[in-house]
């Protein structure tokens, strides 16, 4: 089925004349980043599967302003905001759906001000919307089956936004041992990444908090870190290298978790 | 002899609650004209959700019960503070009309019930106080020793916990010598008929054999000097919480009423840079009227109190710096130098600083100084993440992270002197249309690698 995935564009489909049922906003991570981009690519093994109604903005996204926002830097961030607003407004988008819980509370929470109201859905949500429709269906003794899992919450799909059960409901499913670390839910620690650290050096102190949030995880015993963010993916990455345990614990995306027991 | 000393007592009680009331009115006013020195924000919305809110934070604190211990000792000490406040009232209405033991005549076989009860609670609130005295000042809860705490802060909770501790014991002296008292009527028709026959009650029965061995005449005397030093001890509390970090005990409740009732990841939009914004893009249509008034722009960010929201500056001297922010703080955690609390301390005594220049030198007076600068500092502002812990660790919904954002806007685009790594990012975005320094054109080249490898 490789050959056959499908990654229409809203252009292309705007010239057909035909509206997509969801926009997947991809977001720079899952576009430019090695890593994430095979997120991206999961995510869309998953919409083909699935048939999803669906398009990319391709070369006509740009990034949402959030890091320079949070950076301070409001000009930018408004720049950014009203020339996105106004192509997805050009394509009448109504539904949006994002692998980044960055992207998803700004255009979620932040472009309604500026005119951009969306449906706007983290794809933790999503999948766990096919999930219960019966949509996808992970087979009997997957490749997770048994193994322990832990999920990592991300700020800004757990505390920004209160969404807490639809990723854990999402790695149910993989009929995995699900652990908790001893800060979780609305107790998370930050992976480090959040207020656009990401793009600078962290400023002096004892240790750097990919590094404890790490070691939080891996005191679990888990095999597999989930998570749903492009940042705290590179941050709890960087960490388990930095402990020298790549070789038995990944982490992984929600959506590569889903894709992977689905064999897609 | 006891019908003069009667009148004198009503007297200089009558002088006492006026002179308090006076002094903490006009520190009320000074608190509330300093908190309306911040920028307006409508707060009004959803007021049955607001209400919901003060109820279970508040009145009911919900959040104080995520940590467990502390949180019930806390609960105790509260209720103590509440149902006391009837004893008070009594105390303050036999005051002012030189009766004693005033509400026995009216609740009669219910009263000692009460006054059981309230003992009973005065003990609880001695213990939780001996507790919070003990976790304050040993090494078991590393909040209280960080080093916005080091001076001042650690005193000021010391006085609140000792001062409470101490009006309970004038309770207990009180009540005991009142019970002792009751049982001497055959030496004083006073005596017979100012101390009503009430009984021994719960806690204060304990003390009885100290001070069974006074005369009559002594034990008058200090059961008196009791309820004078456990009213001008209340009194003296009202007036000191409005200087200290105490003053959660009343803002606790405005301030969860006006809770951020938005999503904990939304950022205020700020309308005067939309008006530029639009105008840079050429979306004005020639109709600037369109947008929103460009009612005198000031600074971009806060740099000084007075750029903050009245919001801001209400949960500033709302907090009673116990610190659970910082202590979910991930760059605090790790050694940096950001601590939320003491981002709330800062615009308190800032704000403090202000209004006294305002009363000594007028409306318009500059002092040089500011909140950034003078008291936060950009490392501090820097090491946040915006990852919203401190936020929902505020058992009252103070938000910390709104006034560290806001600070940043001012160091973004008033200084411009963000991190060269941020200015980098920011060259990124407008060029890039990425924070990284990726080719525009190579955005959805992801998906033509996947074609073109065929592994799909």
């Amino acid at each position: 089925m490789s050959n056959t995935l499908n990654i229409p564009t809203m252009e292309e489909m705007a010239a057909k004349g035909q509206e997509p049922e969801i926009l997947f906003w991809v977001g720079c991570a899952g576009s430019f980043d090695d890593r994430y981009k095979r997120v991206t690519i999961a995510f869309i093994k998953i919409l083909n599967a699935v048939g999803i109604n669906f398009a990319v903005l391709g070369p006509e996204e740009t990034c949402t302003g959030d890091p320079a926002r949070r950076a301070g830097n409001e000009f930018l961030f408004q720049m950014q905001a009203v020339s996105n607003i106004e192509v997805l407004n050009a394509y009448k988008i109504k539904k949006i759906v994002t692998a980044c819980p960055h992207c998803f509370n700004t255009i979620k929470n932040e472009y309604p001000a500026l005119g951009g109201n969306y449906e706007v859905i983290h794809h933790s949500q999503y999948l766990q919307q096919l999930i219960d429709s019966g949509k996808i269906k992970v087979k009997e003794g997957g490749e997770f089956k048994g193994k322990k899992i832990t999920f990592h919450d991300s700020c800004y799909l757990g505390r920004a936004n209160d969404i807490y059960e639809a990723p854990r409901k999402v790695l149910e499913t993989l009929d995995a041992d699900l652990v908790e670390m001893k800060n979780c839910k609305k107790n998370g620690l930050c992976c480090g990444a959040g207020g656009a650290q990401m793009f600078k050096d962290a400023e002096k102190g004892k240790k750097e908090i990919n590094i404890k949030r790490t070691e939080e995880a891996l005191s679990t015993g888990a095999k597999v870190i989930a998570s749903g963010c492009p940042f705290c993916m590179t941050m709890l990455s960087d960490g388990v290298k930095n402990k020298e345990r790549e070789k038995e614990v990944k982490v992984l995306d929600l959506a590569e978790l889903i894709a992977t027991a689905n064999d897609l | 002899m006891e019908q003069f000393l009667q009148i004198f007592q009503q007297l200089c009680f009558g002088c006492l609650l006026i002179a308090a009331g006076i002094l903490i009115y006009n520190r009320v006013r000074f608190i509330r004209r300093n908190i309306l020195l911040g920028k307006p924000e409508d707060r009004t919305d959803q007021p049955g959700k607001r209400w919901k809110t003060m109820a279970l934070m508040a009145l009911g604190q919900k959040q104080m019960f995520d940590r467990p211990f502390a949180g019930f000792m806390h609960f105790t000490i509260y209720i103590g503070f509440l149902l006391i406040n009837l004893e008070v009232l009594e105390i303050v209405l036999d005051g002012i009309l030189g009766t004693h033991r005033l509400f026995y005549s009216f609740l009669g076989e219910f009263y000692p019930f009460l006054i059981h009860f309230f003992e009973l609670l005065a003990l609880g609130v001695v213990f939780a106080c001996a507790v919070f005295i003990l976790r304050r000042n040993s090494k078991l809860v590393p909040r209280f020793q960080k080093p916005e705490m080091k001076g001042w802060p650690a005193l000021d909770g010391n006085i609140i916990l000792i001062w409470e501790i101490v009006l309970m014991f004038a309770l207990f002296t009180m009540n005991a010598t009142d019970s002792i008292l009751q049982t001497r009527g055959d030496e004083s028709t006073f005596v017979a008929s100012h101390y009503p026959d009430a009984g021994k009650f719960a806690v204060s029965q304990l003390f009885i054999p100290i001070y069974e061995g006074l005369n009559t005449k002594a034990l008058i005397y200090l059961e008196r000097f009791s309820w004078w030093i456990h009213i001008i001890g209340i009194f003296a509390f009202a007036i000191y919480i409005t200087y200290s970090k105490h003053l959660h005990i009343a803002l606790a409740f405005p301030n969860t009423y006006f809770s951020d009732l938005k999503p904990k990841g939304e950022m205020d939009n700020m309308e005067s840079v939309t008006k530029e914004v639009k105008i840079m893009l050429g979306m004005t249509n020639g109709n600037e009227g369109d947008l929103p008034a460009d009612d005198a722009v000031g600074t971009f960010g806060a740099k000084d109190v007075t750029d903050l929201t009245w919001k801001n500056l209400l949960d500033a001297y709302s907090c009673t710096e116990c610190g659970r922010c910082t202590s979910v703080c991930p760059a605090n955690q790790t050694g940096k130098k950001l601590s939320p609390r003491k981002i709330m301390m800062d615009t308190r005594d800032r704000l403090e600083e202000v209004g006294h220049n305002i009363d000594e030198h007028g409306k318009n007076f500059e002092d040089g100084k500011s909140l950034y600068g003078d008291y936060t500092s950009k490392e501090e502002l820097m090491a946040c993440t915006t990852c919203n812990a401190c936020v929902e660790a505020c058992p009252i919904n103070i938000n910390p992270l709104d006034i560290i954002l806001q600070q940043r806007r001012y160091i973004a685009m008033e200084e411009s002197s963000t991190p060269a790594a941020w200015n980098a990012m920011f060259s990124n975005i407008e060029n890039n249309a990425a924070p990284w320094a990726f080719p525009p054109t190579d955005r959805f080249k992801w998906a033509e690698d996947l074609k073109n490898n065929g592994e799909g």
